[in-house]
């Protein structure tokens, strides 16, 4: 790159906060030039690594032999649970039931059994078949279907939350009703596919390039399953090729077998599964069965509701508890259940262990309060937005949470109210309304569904953030944070916020990859969160050096400190102006100290899980969508016409990456609910496991009509990095408005008298056997 | 046939490369971040199915150097024979200035985590060659094979209408070196057949059709590759050996498509994309169905021959094309047979195919006036994706109004592509109205066992099944409601 000349007489710097800028990566990603670690040029000598998977789904291992593998052309390795030096488990929260390699039992199929090395990634993938493996077969249970929630065994411990007296609101409510939902879990689908090379250093040190959302876990995991200190092991990543949560603690087994293979052999060693291994091994969203009884008036206000989320956690923990617990935190949306109790129970299944997925068990939360309200609805003959209204939280009273939070900062009214607007709900309600009675096979539906998600982890501890700003003597500055780079353009965010405190153009900040060597103990790039934690970080970091040169100024200039301001790439000292360069010089002969490290923690946030009261959450984000679509009742196929979103985002730091953030987060929460299917045979074998049989959204996907907005009115009550509001997640459940509109059409071949009871995800299938469900129920005799 | 040539040749960007050490089933995707270290282009799936790998393909044809975007991953070395290879690296060529594709896709927020992004510039890039105006529907089309999960698309949706905006498709580089490397690949054709290799990794390129015959009868056990949409996951999926390997796909004889007569003659070599205008021109119906297999990527490299010989049951075209009553020459040696198609399909994974034997062409009867001919295709996701259940329905009325004869065939529905027989035998000599469609609907159980798998139930396939013959109906009838969901733009 050119070197940046600074424009001394600008009236504002280019590249601030609340600045349109590009990806600060998109040259290169349009160029094939951003490295991703595939990328990489091998150190001479690198090896390669393949797992072998289990094709038995619940089975002790009675024979394995792997004489053949290690015959095999190129093989120079072959590593099983006895090859773990160290601990072998990568279980993240600490509860050791999830090993690296199987150790004499598996418990689903496709879990890694022992893993080739060999020359080539070819190599090791054409040995990996040759293991002749024996099985004494277990009885193994992959649907939850079959489970009891409250007996079966769970792989973390249930969550209760409980405000009022549930069963006795809903006992004397004028109308009761119960209710099931199947809701499916997801694939990520990051394009690029997990990876990881292991470089090996003098003494235990080992670095570790990992395509992962979370090094410094990479880092621990590592440390433990070689049986080395942390100090040992470094842990970076540039940027990764899509995350979604799928790279949250899922990377450590690749990051593990590469580590210990590379110190077994003293050379480099990478592991890139073929996205089928990809697919199999690691875990997806989870899957929930909701059970639901509620009760209501005749004016469709709820009066009380009961709740069981059963989750399809797979045979281990991993994240499930976090999970399961934010599905229970967000059972109530946007809506204010006068008497609640809602119970999880997250079940120990022979499937991989399912894990992180945008929204983190959220969506499912908010999936179940939809489905509530259209119960009510369709039981009253009105339409679902005037439930959903009628139900909404209040702004100073009716608004405390299951969780005994009070919702401070609730917009959802005045959000509703002008999507229903610029949507033209009512006028296209009566038209489709008309268009249906026209129409013998295609149906359409309309449907507005709303949005309240929670920003903070729900683990206290993970919110703190580091960052480490280096000014170096030509004025130039590097930027590092423990946030990653998914695509989410969270490094741009953090330089953007970084330009703005030291007032220079954002051309002067590198960005540099995140390392556990440069910034410690981090927490994951997760729950929305980056660039409030990381962005506050840098801030503070960069306010640090700010304050040093200020005193430095001050002093060397004989004026007052308050008489020291960072114009854009200049500092005026009382009557002069000196370019910002000029004064680091300055302050670098004088022996000022020109680096710093920045911290930040979220204040205000509490919560105590064994009584179930807190404040999990720092501020509500909010949003809405409208979406209409037309069903072809013959086959269930589908398309959406339209869909309006209105989205806040607070004082966005960067409006172009949020509407990216919104418009993406809609398309695949929508594909997560209507083609995303994944389905496992009668053996217990995940089916849908490459793009051939998984079907995430296409470009031919999107709504025909797609308006996005911004609420440009939005503004953080709390001081959030420049009140701007968390957008990784939010936007992600606007996509049940597309559910709720096929809902509606698959409802009006029986003039909406019965609850479709769509479950997702809605394939057309789905839609269709709904469709029949309806006509038979509504040919009964009353 | 001049001779034999043991290396394959071909360019690269903009150098000249031969290869005389290759293996029959090396990939392009895997030689450009391996051995050349190019590695812009990248591996998302390595099964055809999420475009990160697009490269374009430049060939000659009857219409002289036409650039095509396929699927790096599945796509065999020996199959890039005179042809002309451009990656994303060369868009910029080596100057600092972004490409208008790419300029626009940065400009319009077009990438998140870049990681399909080249792959995305590359189908638009062969897009914006052809049509420097697109269409939503045709740029909707040209990035059926590319998958994003970041940007909901819409952001690149954005860019790829204002492409044009930033240059001018006849200075761009390939268009100013057309000549050029027309001249060149012209010059790579010297008429010789190709064969590299030895042992168990042999790969041959047949000069031409009867080069083909003579290489195959000799070597009835060779894998032949025409697109390698099919026989490219048999490598990158299930590691099959498939030495060795024969590939046709550049033979100009089987790359032929005629209308003569009423019928249209269609070269085993002819892929999806060069049988569209040709099949949308004569029997309409098929065209959306054709634009419905797979993505570009996968309708530049695949063929209708192809989609017939490897006898899937789920297959698109040869139901229509039964329903149609198209005939299939085989050849052996010198020696042709043509044989009704349906008669092809013996059972599941058997098809009257001898050794040494191959599919040369297909011959498909343009509809009779009058006749009315539909076929459907029921997937899970509207677009890029395998069917559950396709349906196909020839039908000639008699002048009162009974129906004089149907055929009607399914895809997805049994072990082999196969006629409704109870259901025509329901319908013939019948009145063509309602009631007798839905006496004919209770037949199919009598035609159709389908499976549960996860494409769909059997009660689903079952069920959507007969309704496609109630649509069929209905849509004989001439009614101008809506009877199926559509893309086109809202009214």
């Amino acid at each position: 790159m050119t070197k940046h000349v600074p424009n001394l007489k600008a009236q504002k710097i280019s590249g601030g906060v609340a600045s349109d800028q590009r990806h600060d990566s998109a040259h290169k990603h349009v160029s094939g030039t951003a490295v991703y670690i595939d990328d990489m040029p091998e150190p001479a000598g690198t090896l390669h690594g393949c797992l072998g998977l289990s094709t038995a789904t619940h089975a002790t291992i009675t024979k394995l032999d792997l004489s053949a593998v290690r015959a095999a052309p190129g093989v120079v390795d072959v590593l099983t649970a006895k090859d773990v030096p160290g601990e072998n488990d990568i279980s993240p929260t600490g509860r050791h039931d999830e090993p690296v390699l199987a150790d004499g039992k598996v418990e689903f199929y496709g879990q890694p059994i022992f893993c080739v090395i060999a020359e080539t990634r070819e190599q090791a993938r054409r040995a990996t078949g040759l293991a002749k493996i024996e099985y004494e077969q277990l009885p193994f249970v992959t649907d939850i279907g079959l489970l009891d929630p409250r007996k079966d065994k769970l792989v973390t411990p249930p969550l209760t939350l409980r405000r009022g007296d549930a069963a006795a609101a809903i006992k004397a409510a004028p109308h009761r009703l119960k209710g099931k939902m199947r809701l499916g879990g997801q694939e990520h689908f990051y394009l690029e596919g997990h990876i990881a090379m292991a470089v090996p250093g003098e003494d235990h040190d080992v670095t570790i390039y990992s395509s992962t959302q979370h090094p410094s876990e990479v880092q621990h995991m590592v440390s433990h399953a070689l049986g080395i200190p942390s100090n040992a092991v470094t842990v970076e990543i540039r940027r990764m090729g899509g995350g979604f949560g799928g790279k949250e603690t899922q990377g450590n087994q690749f990051a593990a077998l590469a580590a210990i293979a590379a110190k077994r052999h003293h050379r480099a060693v990478k592991i890139r599964p073929d996205r089928d291994d990809d697919m199999t091994a690691t875990g997806k969203r989870h899957d929930f069965l909701i059970d639901y009884e509620v009760g209501f008036d005749d004016d469709g206000n709820i009066l009380g509701v009961d709740f069981m989320f059963a989750a399809r956690c797979g045979f281990s923990s991993d994240l499930s508890g976090p999970v399961t617990d934010r599905a229970l935190f967000h059972c109530d949306n946007t809506y204010f259940w006068p008497a609640v109790h809602a119970q999880s129970a997250p079940l120990y299944t022979n499937t991989v262990s399912n894990t992180a997925f945008r929204g983190f068990g959220g969506p499912q939360g908010m999936v179940g309060a939809e489905r509530v309200i259209d119960e009510v609805a369709f039981a009253l003959g009105k339409d679902p937005l005037e439930i959903r209204k009628k139900n909404f939280y209040g702004t100073s009273d009716r608004n405390i949470t299951p969780y005994h939070q009070t919702v401070e900062d609730n917009v959802i009214q005045r959000i509703i109210a002008e999507l229903e607007a610029s949507s033209n709900y009512a006028r296209r309600r009566r038209e489709i309304s008309a268009f249906n009675n026209n129409s013998r096979f295609i149906k359409r539906g309309l449907a507005l569904t709303p949005v309240k998600f929670g920003i903070s982890f729900t683990a206290t501890h993970y919110n703190q953030a580091g960052a480490l700003v280096h000014v170096y003597t030509d004025g130039s500055v590097h930027l590092n944070h423990g946030g990653t780079e998914m695509g989410q353009g969270l490094y741009l965010k953090v330089a953007q916020v970084v330009a703005e405190e030291f007032q220079f153009d954002l051309d002067q900040v590198k960005i540099t990859a995140t390392t556990t060597g440069k910034v410690p103990n981090t927490s994951a790039t997760a729950a929305s969160s980056g660039s409030d934690l990381n962005g506050m970080a840098a801030q503070n970091a960069a306010r640090q050096i700010k304050d040093r040169l200020a005193n430095f100024a001050s002093e060397k200039y004989q004026v007052p400190r308050d008489q020291v301001l960072f114009l854009p790439n200049r500092v005026r000292i009382g009557n002069q102006e000196i370019p910002f360069g000029d004064l680091v010089k300055q302050a670098y002969m004088a022996r000022i100290q020109l680096s710093a490290a920045g911290f930040y923690k979220t204040p205000k946030i509490h919560w105590n899980r064994d009584k179930g009261e807190g404040r999990p959450f720092y501020y509500f984000a909010y949003g809405a969508s409208c979406s209409e679509v037309s069903v072809d009742t013959l086959t269930g196929e589908y398309v959406v016409e339209r869909t309006d979103i209105l989205h806040e985002t607070g004082r966005s730091l960067n409006r172009a990456i949020d509407l990216g953030q919104v418009e993406g987060g809609f398309i695949q929460g929508m594909g997560w609910l209507t083609t995303e299917e994944l389905w496992w045979d009668d053996k217990g074998r995940l089916r849908t496991h490459a793009p051939s049989t998984y079907k995430i959204p296409l470009a031919s996907d999107r709504p025909k009509i797609f308006n996005v907005t911004l609420a440009d009115w939005s503004e953080a009550n709390e001081p959030t990095v420049h009140r701007s509001k968390a957008v990784g997640e939010p936007p992600f459940p606007l996509g049940m408005s597309v559910l709720h509109a096929l809902s509606d059409a698959v409802a009006s071949v029986v003039d909406h008298r019965i609850c479709p009871r769509l479950d997702a995800p809605a394939t057309p299938e789905r839609v269709l056997m709904a469709i029949e469900r309806l006509k038979r129920e509504a040919a009964k005799p009353a | 046939m001049a001779g034999t040539r043991n290396e394959i040749r071909f360019i690269l960007n903009g150098a000249d490369v031969a290869l005389k050490d290759v293996a029959p089933d090396a990939t392009l995707l895997d030689w450009l971040r391996l051995n050349r270290s190019l590695r812009g282009t990248k591996e998302g799936c390595a099964e055809g199915d999420c475009g990160a790998c697009t490269v374009l393909v430049g060939k000659l044809g009857g219409d002289g150097l036409v650039y095509e975007s396929v699927n790096a991953c599945i796509r065999f070395m020996g199959s890039l024979d005179g042809t002309h290879v451009v990656t994303v690296e060369h868009l910029r060529g080596n100057g600092e200035k972004l490409h208008p594709v790419q300029q626009a896709m940065v400009d319009f927020h077009g990438s998140q985590c870049g990681f399909c992004t080249p792959g995305f510039v590359m189908s638009l890039y062969a897009l914006w060659m052809k049509t420097p105006d697109p269409s939503n529907a045709a740029i909707e089309k040209a990035l059926q094979g590319n998958l994003c999960r970041c940007t909901g698309y819409e952001a690149i949706i954005r860019a790829a209408h204002a492409v044009s905006s930033y240059g001018k498709a006849a200075k761009d580089p390939l268009a100013l070196e057309r000549k050029d490397i027309t001249a060149r690949l012209k010059a790579l054709r010297d008429g010789a057949r190709v064969e590299v290799g030895s042992g168990k990794a042999r790969l041959v390129v047949p000069a031409d059709v009867d080069d083909f015959a003579a290489v195959l009868e000799k070597e009835p056990g060779a894998t032949i590759v025409a697109g390698s949409t099919d026989v490219g996951l048999w490598v990158t999926k299930h590691m099959r050996d498939i030495s060795p390997a024969v590939f046709i796909g550049g033979l100009e004889g089987l790359r032929t498509m005629l209308e003569k007569d009423g019928v249209i003659t269609i070269g085993a070599g002819v892929t999806y994309t060069e049988a569209f205008e040709t099949l949308s021109k004569h029997i309409p119906a098929l065209g959306p169905l054709v634009d419905r297999i797979g993505g570009e990527q996968v309708r530049n490299m695949g063929t209708i021959g192809g989609n017939i010989a490897n006898g899937s049951p789920i297959g698109d075209t040869p139901p229509p094309l039964i329903a149609l009553g198209a005939q299939l020459t085989l050849r052996k040696g010198k020696k042709r047979r043509t044989i009704p198609l349906e008669t092809f399909f013996i059972a599941y994974g058997k098809q009257d195919r001898q050794p040494g034997e191959f599919v040369e062409a297909v011959h498909v009867p343009v509809p009779a006036r009058g006749a009315k001919f539909a076929v459907y295709k029921v997937t899970k996701r509207r677009d890029e994706d395998i069917t559950a259940t396709l349906g196909a329905f020839y039908l000639t009325l008699a002048k009162d109004g009974t129906v004089a004869d149907i055929r009607i065939a399914y895809g997805g529905m049994a072990a082999t592509p196969k006629r409704a027989v109870a259901v025509e035998k329901a319908l013939i000599g019948k009145a063509w109205n309602e009631a007798t469609v839905e006496a004919a609907m209770a037949e199919y159980a009598k035609d159709f066992t389908p499976l549960t798998d996860m494409r769909a139930s059997a009660e689903y396939r079952a069920l959507a099944a007969k309704n496609l013959l109630l649509r069929f109906y209905v849509e004989t009838t001439g009614t101008k409601a809506p009877l199926q969901v559509s893309r086109s733009e809202a009214a």
